[in-house]
């Protein structure tokens, strides 16, 4: 049973997690996701879920007690943005390589310096290579979704890793938006109840986690990990289609929108698809054959998969919410037109770093990027793939 | 031996255990650290009054204890430290070269 | 409390043989007789900080861990096991686990001092019911003796090192035991081995058998460290505590008790000699060293007697 709502991003996640009813919750304020602990401390202060609450120091010590719960046999959450990410750091390896399937609320937000509270991505793709799964949303509906979807893919047999449920700052994680929400007892017997097989609380045997190994193991033990990490793809396909029973909502990997018969595409994270896809709309209407994909998964990433979605595209432009410093492009860009090169796909492709900081991201900025395409096609050339959007620069630059 | 001390440097990634845990406790047993010294503790039986004065002193738990009582020294671990030589008030063990 | 050496020395041993620490280690004396506290039946899950005890006694596919045990990283031990203890209470709350566990974990000065500072002050101040054991060798051991805030004054360390114009640390060692009890926790005690480990034994299980969070801090002599025959590290303990260097005592609910006060007090000359790490105080001329040390070791045994008389 399904019921229409309205509510922000982290009311919507905290009450994908009041639904879910965690064991345990280990967490640090910090802006802007901050509610989705206030939220759970509240629901546990009103014995509206059993969860135990640990108001924990720091962000360092709310994924270290998180990795303790979780080996312990609890099923466990927590949520940060930013700077409280970045505090983590080596803790989200440690999760990762332990094969511990606890969930991060991850509601982005730029990381310092200048300090800023307001979204990008550089937070989660600063930490996109250690290991962990990690999913987007564009609206508050897609991260209540995905919140209820995690732990199924996480807790999965064949993955048993760690994930991010990513939504961005402010846009979606403060804006009240139209929701459809499912009844408790569907999400309860949906997500069903963490019975590990080994954990450091099984009376059956005594469990040993986070050994020290020497070279003649340690890339046995990563390359395990990419088998999960790749398994993840399947999973998340088939607990999507399960979801699709009880929602109504279909969700793939990623998104396709218009791609149909596109020759012009971007392919963007988040919230900004939102606007994107007014773009696309406004520019079909002018007869321009433009489409969009959005990525859900960028961990593991669909490469494959978005470049069989493209075929057919004539140029394309991969949206970075997070500068790489590489001088190279950020790091979507990077993935996905290596992905385009082993395709020997032979089409144009630029990178594009945008909204930054919080940096409004408009319909006609969007509309700006597929005019780009369209001319490169145009022209035969292609000038610099990488490129900024909504930038002050100098005009003689 | 316990079935994950089997597990070694030539098994492949496939065999090696999830996320490098081990589900048993004190298989470290099966690790010769005995072979770091040829020093050993030696026992005068005939001195040693039992009062296991050398059992918490040792640091590799190799004086174990049965039934109140010293059992033999456990050599496949012992390190040679001597720290129990010298706890001991019975002067009942002596530190030795090994041939 | 009663205690019967020789049933405590008749326990199940918790620590198996076959870890490589050193030949000598005062940390695996530490832990295996803390250990020994638990009560039979009891379960147990031990945390451990990055550190020689954890490389050593949990290398792949071996653990010298009789219980389960989490290593975690260097600096997050109290917060590592603040979450095993949460979801210990979380699952019982719901039925899923029946036994007792008890929750202990182990770091060396460097995890417990120094990086992992913040971690355990926040699992103590919230009370987690848990003990953190910090086996203090007074330096960075595992990385090759660099000095920590344990590291006692003067003492030679690969980055105090003592040269022509260096006389080792010259900073006082931390005094971690007042900063924890500074907390408000129900436990806090500091113990190193002495005689039949009475002391130790004793600590070890209020400790562990105390309700919400308790610390020990226990002097664990490094041969490798300290310079000196590791087959003297009895004495070194016995003379730590008869200088009152490292005196034991007990804060009990806020309330200080001192647990062995010396017929005679020796002269710290007694603990400094014939370790390699103060090896340069015994130089002629460095005298008014060795009587600086003296003065510490008598105003920090002043104020902890203060401490213990109120």
């Amino acid at each position: 049973m399904t019921k229409r709502d309205r509510m922000s991003g982290n009311e919507a996640v905290a009450n994908a997690l009041r639904q879910i009813n965690p064991d345990v919750m280990p967490a640090f304020p910090i802006t802007p996701s901050t509610e989705v602990p206030q939220f759970m401390a509240s629901f546990a202060a009103n014995g509206l879920v059993d969860t135990e609450f640990i108001p924990v120091e720091s962000e360092h010590s709310s994924m270290s007690a998180a990795i303790g719960s979780e080996a312990a046999g609890a099923r466990t959450v927590t949520a940060t943005s930013s700077c409280g990410l970045a505090f983590m750091w080596e803790e989200l390896y440690i999760a990762a390589s332990n094969r511990l399937p606890l969930a991060l609320v991850l509601v982005n937000r730029a990381l310092s310096g200048p300090i800023n509270i307001n979204c990008d991505h550089s937070d989660s793709m600063g930490a996109r290579d250690a290991g962990w799964i990690q999913l987007y949303a564009e609206t508050n509906q897609e991260a209540y979704d995905n919140m209820i979807m995690a732990y199924r893919i996480a807790e999965h047999d064949d993955v048993r890793l760690p994930i991010m449920i990513c939504q961005d700052g402010f846009i979606t994680s403060h804006a009240v938006m139209n929701i459809e929400t499912i009844d408790d007892e569907t999400v309860k017997n949906f997500v069903g109840t963490y019975e590990p097989d080994d954990y450091l609380l099984n009376k059956k045997r005594p469990m040993a986690v986070g050994p020290y190994a020497v070279s003649g193991y340690y890339m046995e033990a990563k390359r395990q990990q990419v088998e999960a990490l790749r398994n993840v793809k399947r999973v998340a396909l088939e607990v999507a289609e399960e979801f699709e029973k009880i929602s109504g909502r279909k969700y793939g990997l990623f998104e396709e929108y218009r791609m149909d018969d596109a020759e012009y595409a971007i392919v963007i994270i988040g919230s900004a698809a939102g606007t994107a896809k007014d773009a696309v709309d406004k520019l079909r209407e002018e007869g321009v054959k433009a489409g969009l994909i959005k990525i859900r998964f960028f961990r593991p990433f669909p490469a494959k998969e978005i470049v069989e979605a493209l075929k057919g595209v004539k140029a394309v432009a991969v949206m970075d919410r997070s500068e790489g410093f590489s001088d190279n492009g950020g790091p979507m860009g990077a993935e996905l037109i290596s992905a385009l090169y082993q395709a020997k796909s032979d089409m144009y492709a630029v990178n594009y770093i945008y909204g930054l900081g919080g940096r409004d991201v408009k319909v006609e900025s969007i509309e700006e990027v597929y005019t780009a395409l369209q001319e490169i096609v145009a022209t035969g050339e292609v000038g610099e793939t990488y490129r900024y959007l909504g930038l002050r620069e100098r005009k003689d630059a | 031996m316990d079935e994950f001390s089997k597990l070694n440097d030539t098994n492949t990634w496939e065999e090696l255990t999830e996320g490098m845990k081990i589900f048993t406790g004190g298989n470290s047993k099966d690790f010769n650290t005995g072979e770091w010294t040829t020093i050993k503790p030696v026992v005068y039986e005939e001195k040693c009054k039992h009062c296991l004065l050398c059992t918490p002193v040792c640091p590799d738990s190799a004086i174990p204890v049965k039934n109140l009582k010293r059992g033999p020294i456990d050599y496949m671990h012992c390190k040679g430290c001597g720290i129990c030589a010298k706890a001991c008030p019975f002067n009942a063990i002596e530190m030795k070269q090994q041939a | 409390m009663s205690y019967n050496f020789k049933e405590w020395m008749n326990k199940p041993e918790r620590l198996a043989p076959g870890h490589r620490m050193c030949a000598g280690c005062g940390g695996t004396i530490a832990v295996r007789n803390v250990l020994r506290a638990l009560h039979e039946g009891d379960k147990a899950v031990i945390g451990n900080a990055t550190g020689c005890l954890e490389v050593s006694t949990f290398m792949y596919p071996y653990t010298a861990w009789e219980d389960s045990y989490i290593h975690n990283a260097f600096e997050n031990a109290g917060a590592t096991l603040s979450g095993v203890e949460t979801a210990y209470r979380a699952l019982k709350k719901k039925g899923k686990i029946d036994d007792t566990y008890k929750f202990i974990t182990f770091g060396g000065d460097g995890g417990t001092y120094d990086i992992g500072l913040q971690s355990l002050s926040g699992a103590m101040e919230r009370n987690h019911d848990m003990v953190y054991v910090c086996y203090d060798n007074g330096a960075y051991m595992n990385t090759g003796v660099q000095r920590s805030s344990a590291t006692p004054m003067y003492a030679d360390t690969t980055t105090t090192p003592v040269g022509k114009k260096s006389i080792g640390k010259i900073q006082n060692r931390k005094d971690l035991a007042q900063v924890i009890a500074a907390h408000d926790i129900p436990y806090v005690a500091q113990t190193t081995f002495v005689k039949n480990f009475k002391d130790l034994h004793i600590k070890a299980e209020k400790a562990i058998y105390t309700p919400g969070a308790a610390f020990l801090n226990i002097m664990a002599p490094c041969p490798t460290g300290w310079k000196y025959i590791p087959s003297d590290l009895m004495e070194y303990c016995r003379l730590a505590v008869e200088t009152c260097y490292w005196p034991l005592f007990e804060v009990v609910e806020g309330r200080w008790i001192l647990n062995y006060e010396p017929k005679k007090k020796l002269p710290i000359e007694e603990f400094l000699k014939g370790q390699g790490r103060f090896k340069h105080l015994f130089k002629p001329g460095n005298e008014h060293l060795i009587a600086e040390f003296q003065a510490e070791v008598d105003r920090r045994w002043e104020q902890l007697q203060y401490n213990c008389s109120r």
